[in-house]
């Protein structure tokens, strides 16, 4: 007859086998290797009431289906705790069986750590129809629950409600992205509907700030479209981009490219930048240095165009054409480049250039470097401050300049709360 | 014979082909027969001292050349070159 074991003699031959530490010790080993990896194994509603600060969550039923994701390395300690140390027993044992030699558990789990006086963290939770809405981030593990409260609590600015910001703007909004700033000043025309997917025949005439706020509140009302329906400009730059976690330019002018970089730079301010142009597209992150973060930055526009063309020599997409979908592919680099930024995960577009070409199917990964020359970023910087971007590359920022341009703007820039 | 990708910008004065083999043993050696071959492009990448504009990158695979030996970089057959100029479309 096959031998069996109750449950009170399992328990006591994992505790013979699982090396266990008091929450006292683990605390100690936390703050002496704060690399250390803490894993929580209760259920998702027992870490939303409170969980030991630094560790990460995974419910025991997915333990070993995700634990690589979070330590690959079968060598490497790692502490797991539950509610009275009872699961995180059996979960060593799981996780000895994939080759883990050093899984701890910690004796008492959470409500001993609670017991003995040490800190906890209750994260801030996801309302029902969010954790339903977000549902897909929520299982990656290098988003979670954490990524997406970074997500709704982030702002993020687009210059330019067109081919490359109207992709964006809707993934991000999809996303979740709490505040989206939309800068333009123009009104939907029929020929932006081939490739400007945020804006419809119903809004044909509207200002395209107008149609980009109807549809992100439809797609997503839990995020705040704040439109500027102004041309952006050295005398309104920092004031519109001030307070703005991340920038993506989606302008289709040189003057303003430069105005976005120069003013991106000196706010400290991530542009994940871009440009298409008939079949081809680019698109880059300028990281400016954030000691705070011990980000060292990457080059900035300046670094790799010093010079505009001059006037004329490189033609418009007006007059040149854009495949509809080339701006579909390169905005959506954008948005993934963004949250990349804000979730602080993977590895960003920091002084790679990524071309793609729609003929021949390809992308492609260019080195770029920061120049110490540059006038912007580099060791002796001569550009302080905004500076007149129509004189510098010759050209005037807005094409054809209208009524609506010339018109008195609105003070307040027109906002659709949550 | 090294492969230059022609940026869709320059490519009305290469017949429209977005990829040529050219023989060198420098980028400058290449550009200059890309110029031989068609016309007017060499105009379209150097300024009036011979040097590459500033609004154009020239790499030689991922590298940038100002980052190596300029336009004296050498080149191998089998490496690729990528001609980049600013574009400024987004909408």
């Amino acid at each position: 007859m096959r031998s069996y074991l109750s449950r009170d003699q399992l328990l006591a031959r994992l505790r013979a086998e699982v090396p266990e530490l008091s929450p006292r010790e683990v605390h100690e080993r936390m703050q002496r290797d704060p690399s250390l990896t803490v894993i929580d194994i209760r259920e998702e509603e027992e870490w939303l009431q409170g969980h030991v600060p630094g560790a990460r969550h995974i419910s025991r039923s997915f333990l070993e289906l995700q634990i690589e994701f979070i330590q690959p390395d079968r060598q490497a300690p790692i502490v797991l705790y539950c509610a009275g140390g009872t699961r995180s027993l059996l979960a060593a044992h799981n996780l000895h069986e994939l080759g883990y030699e050093n899984v701890i558990s910690m004796r008492t789990g959470f409500s001993g750590w609670v017991n003995a006086g040490l800190p906890f963290k209750v994260p801030r939770a996801l309302r029902p129809d969010q954790r339903e809405r977000y549902a897909r981030h929520l299982i990656l593990p290098e988003l979670g629950e954490e990524g997406q409260l970074r997500l709704l609590d982030a702002r993020v600015l687009i210059v330019g409600a067109g081919g490359l910001g109207s992709p964006a703007a809707l993934y991000l909004a999809a996303a979740g992205v709490g505040v989206i700033g939309i800068v333009d000043y123009d009104n939907v025309d029929r020929t932006n509907l081939q490739r400007q997917i945020l804006h419809g025949e119903s809004t044909v005439g509207v200002p395209k700030v107008e149609s980009a706020i109807q549809r992100l509140k439809d797609l997503n009302p839990d995020v705040e479209v704040i439109g500027y329906r102004q041309p952006l400009t050295a005398a309104n730059a920092f004031d519109i981009l001030r307070g703005y976690d991340v920038v993506l330019n989606g302008s289709d002018n040189f003057p303003t490219r430069y105005l976005v970089n120069d003013a991106c730079h000196l706010l400290g301010i991530p542009l994940v930048d871009a440009s298409i142009f008939m079949f081809e597209g680019q698109v880059t992150v300028y990281q400016p240095a954030d000691p705070a973060r011990a980000i060292e930055g990457g080059p900035c526009y300046r670094c790799l165009y010093p010079d505009p063309p001059p006037p004329g020599e490189v033609p418009s997409c007006a007059e040149a054409g854009v495949l509809g979908v080339l701006p579909g592919i390169i905005g959506s680099i954008q948005a993934v480049e963004a949250i990349k930024l804000i979730t602080r995960i993977g590895r960003p577009l920091v002084g790679r250039l990524l071309m793609y070409d729609a003929l021949e199917q390809s992308f492609r990964t260019l080195h770029v470097r920061r120049d110490p020359a540059c006038p912007l970023c580099g060791e002796h910087p001569t550009i302080t401050e905004l500076i007149d971007y129509e004189q510098f590359c010759g050209v005037a920022a807005l094409p054809t300049p209208t009524a609506a341009i010339s018109m008195p703007l609105p003070v307040a820039p027109q906002t659709v709360a949550r | 014979m090294s492969t230059v990708f022609i940026p869709t910008t320059l490519r009305r004065l290469t017949g429209n082909q977005s990829r040529l083999s050219i023989e060198g043993a420098t980028v400058g050696e290449i550009l200059a027969a890309l110029d031989r071959s068609y016309p007017g492009f060499g105009e379209r990448l150097f300024d009036s001292n011979g040097q590459v504009k500033r609004f154009i990158n020239i790499f030689v695979n991922e590298e940038e050349i100002r980052t190596l030996q300029g336009l004296a970089t050498p080149v191998r057959p089998d490496d690729t070159i990528s001609i980049v100029p600013a574009m400024a479309g987004g909408v």
